[in-house]
């Protein structure tokens, strides 16, 4: 009796394990399986948008913007995914592997171009594996510092960090984010080797700004903003070649002295290489009908951002796009000696 | 009285119609969220931003708030009821409340948790209303230096959750933080004990290690012995504490909450150490300190406030600085934005309303809280009489499909079986989960600030001692280890740490 039900209890225990594997292996499938018939029908299922950041980031939050507006151009549904981990490589590994049926859709930033210089071993080719379906946003950045931190104009800055940079901290929110990537610019543009000092995102980033901890760092106008207009950074400047709406007062790289700092985090949709044309023809389409939605434009301006033209809401300016900052920022990256895995 | 008339502002808004409908659907939505492991309010919170985008800014941030610090409630049940605890707060009320629930006391536990962070909840939003914006400025004191010090001091102080010798919990923590370093190093991209796959990059999810350490490692464990019972628990006594529970839960939820709210304020990561400080601090004051681990009410009642009160005064860097200490305040200062209200200073004196509504609706999502959880104990607890070979699969179900919507990746999923084995194997040999969760969590915290003041200072590792908070926090970790040695020396160490032989 008693070696029986010890048996048993043996035998329910290897169930126990087998169910978990199952449900992993079940689960495994995830992102594109099913092979429907694209052209003439689509969409006739849930269209996934995989953003390979965590929900209520930047990208996640633009995403979720357009799925909407997008999902009634198309007449179907979009469900929004976040799959994430290695600086979005993740999430963009599965979608270059997903069913080239329009069904698998990603969102990806800047990081898109900059992947193949920082991973060795990235498993996909940003040009060869996706189709590039339009360019949806470009953030602006801004150059921010401590409060009391002495230099008060960007040349100020420039030549200050150059006669201190033994002392000078430049914080950023990790390896490939988009402020560490415009800090290395800021090095390059300054002619400047400084102490970099990575966080965990953008968030303690900020914190240690704010609180005097660390001394200056370069960061998407959605996070700064707020602790400009309210004095606790001291802003120098905005990266792109306008001003912001929301910042008014404030210059951009171009008018404070320093045009060769020039970067924003531009945002695109991507397919997977193969899917048919017209499909990636009717996602464009859909595209631009929301970045010309008028809810969609208050919103991004409320982020301190806004739309694309329509003419780089296609994926042939999107595919320039994507060309021109892998050779850009390759290089960049390269001449900083940065790897990242 | 500018404290009152502005307390007059907050409840004038929180109580309006649709504030108090929308508060009530976010601490619902939390409390499930929170009992399902896995899908957090992380999740949910980013969800359910683009519908509130149509609220007013007030009613939104009011339902994205409950949605919050109603998961930390939620989340006490599983970890009571099955040993599934979702978050690392969790895992530390897992280790008394579900020995509780074993020995039939559940409704004992979940009603002590309940009053507990009811009662921590209170006491936090006076906190708030009270002292937001300077406590705040002193939360900004700290650097890096002065968070390595703390997460220091929490190390030590935690040995404390150890049942068994003091050798084996070391043993543990080492384990725990080796296990916390696999992945990508922030400082310089160097992938960690990745073993080429990509998935590990991002380091292995807290979820899939407390899930499998905990459940699943649990499940084997009453699997093996099966011939002694079918049902998990044999007989649950009273549903209420008794008269004896309440008096000696008092002391415990006080403590409790006065270091939640304490450690809370800070936004590098102070609110991780508030539930595993607080039983470590009951314990070490206790005169039954041989029924931690057993079932002692009071690691529950402890552990359970000091999460909640510090579930509260987190939101201070976030509504006086603008400043998120966690991916859901992240989510809260996006929808600030999409509302047109820029996050920072200037919120409590250019919208008072929302800044104060905001504030006194916490307190009313406490009291619905409580008023949703305390009649749900008898239906949880009825859940205990389900069959043992019925409710197993169950579980095991529910953790897998929890885990799988972190990030809808099936590695995660495969990470609680390889955990669930390890915990299992962990078991058998007499070492427990709980102080390698501890640091699992607390590693990479420690690790991080570490390299970061190092390279602020330029290798300077005097800025330990010589910054003053930091040099504080040191000696009372220098105090703590003392205490936790001198016993040893004095050959007191058996009646101390090894209790269960």
């Amino acid at each position: 009796m008693r070696t029986t039900s010890r048996h048993r209890g043996i035998t329910r225990m290897i169930t126990a394990i087998g169910v978990l594997s199952l449900v992993a292996a079940c689960s495994g499938g995830n992102g594109g399986n099913g092979t429907a018939p694209a052209g003439g029908g689509y969409p006739d299922k849930n269209i996934t948008f995989v953003v390979p950041f965590s929900a209520g980031g930047p990208t996640d939050t633009v995403t979720r913007m357009i799925a909407e507006p997008m999902a009634a151009k198309l007449g179907g549904k979009i469900v929004v995914q976040n799959v994430e981990g290695a600086g979005g490589t993740v999430g963009a590994g599965e979608v270059a592997r997903a069913q080239p049926d329009g069904y698998t859709v990603l969102m990806h930033h800047i990081g898109m171009s900059t992947a193949p210089a920082l991973y060795q071993s990235l498993g996909y080719k940003p040009l060869d594996d996706f189709q590039t379906v339009g360019l949806v946003t470009e953030v602006p950045m801004t150059i921010v510092a401590r409060k009391d931190f002495e230099p008060k104009t960007l040349q100020e800055l420039v030549t200050y960090v150059k006669a201190n940079a033994s002392k000078v901290t430049l914080a950023n929110a990790g390896i490939g984010a988009a402020s560490h990537l415009c800090g290395l610019l800021f090095q390059t543009a300054a002619g400047v080797k400084l102490q970099e000092v990575p966080y965990e995102g953008t968030g303690p980033a900020l914190t240690d700004l704010v609180g005097g901890q660390v001394d200056f760092m370069c960061d998407q106008t959605t996070n700064t903003s707020g602790q400009i207009t309210a004095g606790e950074v001291k802003a120098y400047a905005v990266t792109t070649p306008e001003r912001v709406k929301s910042l008014p007062d404030l210059p951009t790289t171009t008018e404070a002295g320093l045009p060769q700092l020039k970067v924003s985090v531009w945002h695109g949709l991507y397919v997977p290489k193969g899917t048919p044309q017209d499909v990636v023809q009717k996602l464009s389409e859909a595209l631009k009908a929301a970045l010309a939605d008028q809810k969609v434009i208050d919103q991004m301006a409320k982020l301190g951002t806004a739309p694309v033209k329509a003419a780089d809401a296609t994926p042939e300016a999107h595919r320039a796009r994507l060309q021109e900052q892998i050779t850009t920022w390759g290089k960049v990256i390269a001449d900083a000696g940065v790897k990242a895995g | 009285m500018e404290l009152l008339d502005n307390l007059a502002l907050g409840f004038s808004t929180a109580l309006l119609v649709q504030n108090v409908l929308y508060c009530f659907v976010g601490v619902l939505l939390g409390t499930a969220v929170g009992v399902l492991p896995g899908i957090g309010p992380t999740a949910t919170v980013a969800m359910l931003l683009p519908i509130t985008f149509s609220f007013e800014p007030v009613t939104a941030l009011i339902m994205l708030a409950g949605i919050y610090y109603g998961a930390q409630y939620g989340g006490s049940t599983t970890a009571i009821l099955i040993n599934l605890p979702g978050e690392s707060s969790a895992a530390v009320t897992a280790l008394d409340g579900h020995e509780m629930a074993r020995q039939g006391r559940a409704g004992s536990a979940l009603a002590t948790a309940a009053v507990g962070s009811f009662i921590a909840g209170t006491i936090a939003t006076v906190v708030l209303a009270v002292a937001a914006p300077p406590l705040a400025r002193v939360a900004l004191r700290f650097g890096p230096a002065e968070y390595f010090s703390l997460v220091l001091l929490g190390l030590i102080v935690s040995v404390a959750l150890a049942r068994g010798t003091t050798l084996k919990a070391l043993a543990m923590i080492a384990l725990g933080v080796l296990l916390g370093t696999i992945g990508q190093d922030i400082y310089t991209g160097t992938p960690r004990f990745v073993f080429e796959q990509r998935e590990l990059y991002g380091g292995i999810d807290f979820v899939s290690v407390a899930v499998g350490m905990f459940g699943v490692a649990e499940i084997l464990r009453n699997l093996e012995n099966e011939h002694t019972r079918t049902l998990l628990v044999s007989k649950v006594r009273g549903l209420w504490p008794t008269r004896e529970d309440r008096r000696r839960i008092v002391g415990p939820i006080l403590r409790g909450t006065g270091l939640g709210a304490a450690l809370g304020v800070l936004p590098g990561g102070g609110h991780v150490l508030a539930s595993f400080t607080s039983y470590a601090v009951e314990k070490r004051i206790s005169r039954r300190r041989a029924e931690f681990g057993h079932g002692a009410i009071e690691g529950v009642a402890g552990p359970e406030s000091a999460n909640n009160a510090a579930a509260q005064t987190s939101f201070i860097p976030l509504l006086t600085l603008g400043l998120p200490a966690h991916p859901v305040m992240a989510l809260m200062v996006g929808a600030f934005i999409v509302h047109g209200i820029t996050p920072g200073p200037n919120v409590i004196t250019e919208e008072p309303a929302l800044f104060w509504g905001l504030i006194a609706s916490m307190w009313i999502g406490n009291v619905l809280l409580v008023l949703l959880n305390l009649p749900l104990i008898g239906i949880w607890v009825r859940m205990l009489h389900i069959p043992y070979q019925v409710l197993f699969p169950m579980i095991i179900l529910f953790a897998a499909v929890g885990t799988y919507s972190l990030s809808f990746n099936a590695f995660d999923v495969y990470a609680i079986v390889f955990f669930g084995l390890l915990g299992y194997v962990l078991i058998k040999c007499g070492c427990e989960p709980a102080p390698l969760l501890l640091g699992f969590v607390l590693g990479p915290l420690l690790e991080e600030n570490l390299r970061r003041a190092l390279i602020i200072s330029r290798g300077d590792a005097t800025v330990f001692v010589t910054r003053p908070i930091s040099g504080a926090l040191l000696l009372l970790a220098g105090a703590a280890l003392a205490i936790t040695v001198l016993p040893a020396i004095r050959k007191r160490r058996e009646v101390v740490f090894a209790e269960d032989d």
